[in-house]
């Protein structure tokens, strides 16, 4: 940025950051992630609608699913002291049990995440950290799925 | 209306030693200043003035434009209310300097004056309002009927139509509801409530043939769906336009017309 004038302006004593002048202006103080003619692209779908239905209908059943799983767990009949592996051996012995957690395991993973993928959106500014974030966040979420849907179906209750 | 009315005409009238009937009280002006051809770092000034408490913010801006230092720079035109230049962020509000009178804001303090977020600072209180005006621009903000002959008389509209749209009708393109949403402070890729406002008026305007395409274009992965309902931008609006409740019924015309 230099100029052949380098000293400073004519219009006083400059405090700070000497070297601003009519002809060698600061950079101004710019927004993040401006929109112009260009941007954003446009997109065709319904994919936002969906995800923003889904959230409303999920978190309607997640109330459900969750208290209720909250209640049987840690309240009714004698607490939270009666958990242990004969407890879940019970439960996933019956068909109703394992539709709930399954239900509840993919309601609520995907309910958070896209929860997460909006928080992204909303307060990261550059495109890497988007980028890294979310790819982070499907990460976690796809595993964390795929393997509770596996113990759910496989759990073997005379395992050694 | 945005700004609340506080009626306390006898505390802020106190007549000072000397001046009997002076309606005239000493009011601090912290306004947020940045000067890109002096420095590169935005500061905050304080200005003291005598100011009529009954008089308005840009009254006091004006006095110490006209006064106190030339250089303060802010964008006003009409001055009253309806051109929507002066929008800027009064004691971390988002208000029309033109319609906040000094006595609703505690000038026992010291008034804060900053530019509207989320845009570009140009230099003091002048923002860059081209994002903004982009965004209102991609939304079609003009009638579109599909008949292509010329109009011969006028379009008429029962007062039941006419009166869906009444509210977003209001809107002065201040920028103070757009720039009060968190969502666009970050990202200003989206829409913004304004751009919104402003669909929704020819969305549900009877006359209007457009509103499928409108429709479609708020449906956008930068569209109404980024809306938080935080309402910052209804308490932000200067015209007392309900913003949240607009969006809301483009969401809702939205997901009717899939369903």
């Amino acid at each position: 940025m230099s100029t052949t004038e380098t000293t400073a302006s004519g219009i006083g004593p400059v405090e700070g950051a000497p070297g601003y002048s009519v002809e060698n202006p600061a950079p101004v103080i710019e927004a993040p992630r401006k929109r112009t003619k260009k941007t954003p692209k446009s997109t065709r779908g319904n994919f936002e609608m969906y995800g923003w239905l889904f959230m409303r209908l999920s978190g309607v059943v997640l109330v459900v699913l969750v208290l209720g799983h909250l209640l049987i767990q840690l309240v009714l009949d004698g607490g939270v002291s009666k958990v242990g592996f004969a407890f879940v051996a019970g439960r996933w012995a019956s068909p109703w049990w394992q539709v709930w957690d399954l239900l509840m395991l993919w309601l609520a993973m995907l309910h958070g995440c896209n929860g997460l993928r909006t928080v992204i959106n909303d307060y990261a500014e550059r495109a890497n950290t988007r980028l890294w974030l979310k790819a982070l966040l499907y990460t976690a979420t796809v595993w964390t799925i795929l393997l509770g849907t596996l113990v759910i179906f496989t759990f073997d209750p005379n395992i050694r | 209306m945005a700004t609340p009315v506080l009626d306390k005409e006898e505390a802020a009238g106190k007549p000072e030693p000397g001046f009997a009937d002076s309606p005239y009280i000493t009011v601090t002006f912290r306004v947020r200043r940045f000067n890109p051809e002096v420095s590169a770092e935005a500061t905050w000034e304080d200005f003291q003035l005598e100011i009529d408490p009954k008089e308005r913010v840009l009254d006091g801006l004006h006095k110490i434009k006209w006064d106190l230092d030339g250089t303060l720079t802010f964008r006003r035109s009409c001055a009253h209310g309806i051109c929507g230049s002066d929008a800027m962020r009064i004691n971390g509000k988002n208000r029309l300097a033109c319609k906040t009178l000094i006595k609703d804001i505690n000038p026992e303090k010291p008034i804060t004056v900053e530019p509207i977020k989320g845009l570009t600072v140009l230099k003091d209180l002048v923002v860059d309002m081209d994002p903004f005006f982009q965004a209102y621009r991609d939304v079609m903000p003009f009638l579109v009927t599909k008949d292509t002959n010329e109009p011969t008389r006028e379009r008429l509209q029962s007062a039941e139509d006419r009166a869906r749209f009444d509210d977003t009708t209001k809107c002065i393109l201040c920028a103070a509801c757009t720039s009060s949403c968190p969502v666009f402070w970050n990202d200003g890729q989206y829409f913004g409530p304004a751009a919104i406002v402003n669909a929704h008026r020819f969305i549900f305007d009877s006359r209007d043939e457009a509103g499928e395409q409108r429709l479609e274009i708020l449906n956008d992965k930068d569209g109404v769906w980024r809306c938080r309902t935080t309402f910052n931008c209804t308490d932000a609006c200067p015209r007392g336009i309900e913003v949240t409740k607009a969006i809301a019924e483009v969401k809702r015309a939205l997901i009717t017309r899939r369903f």
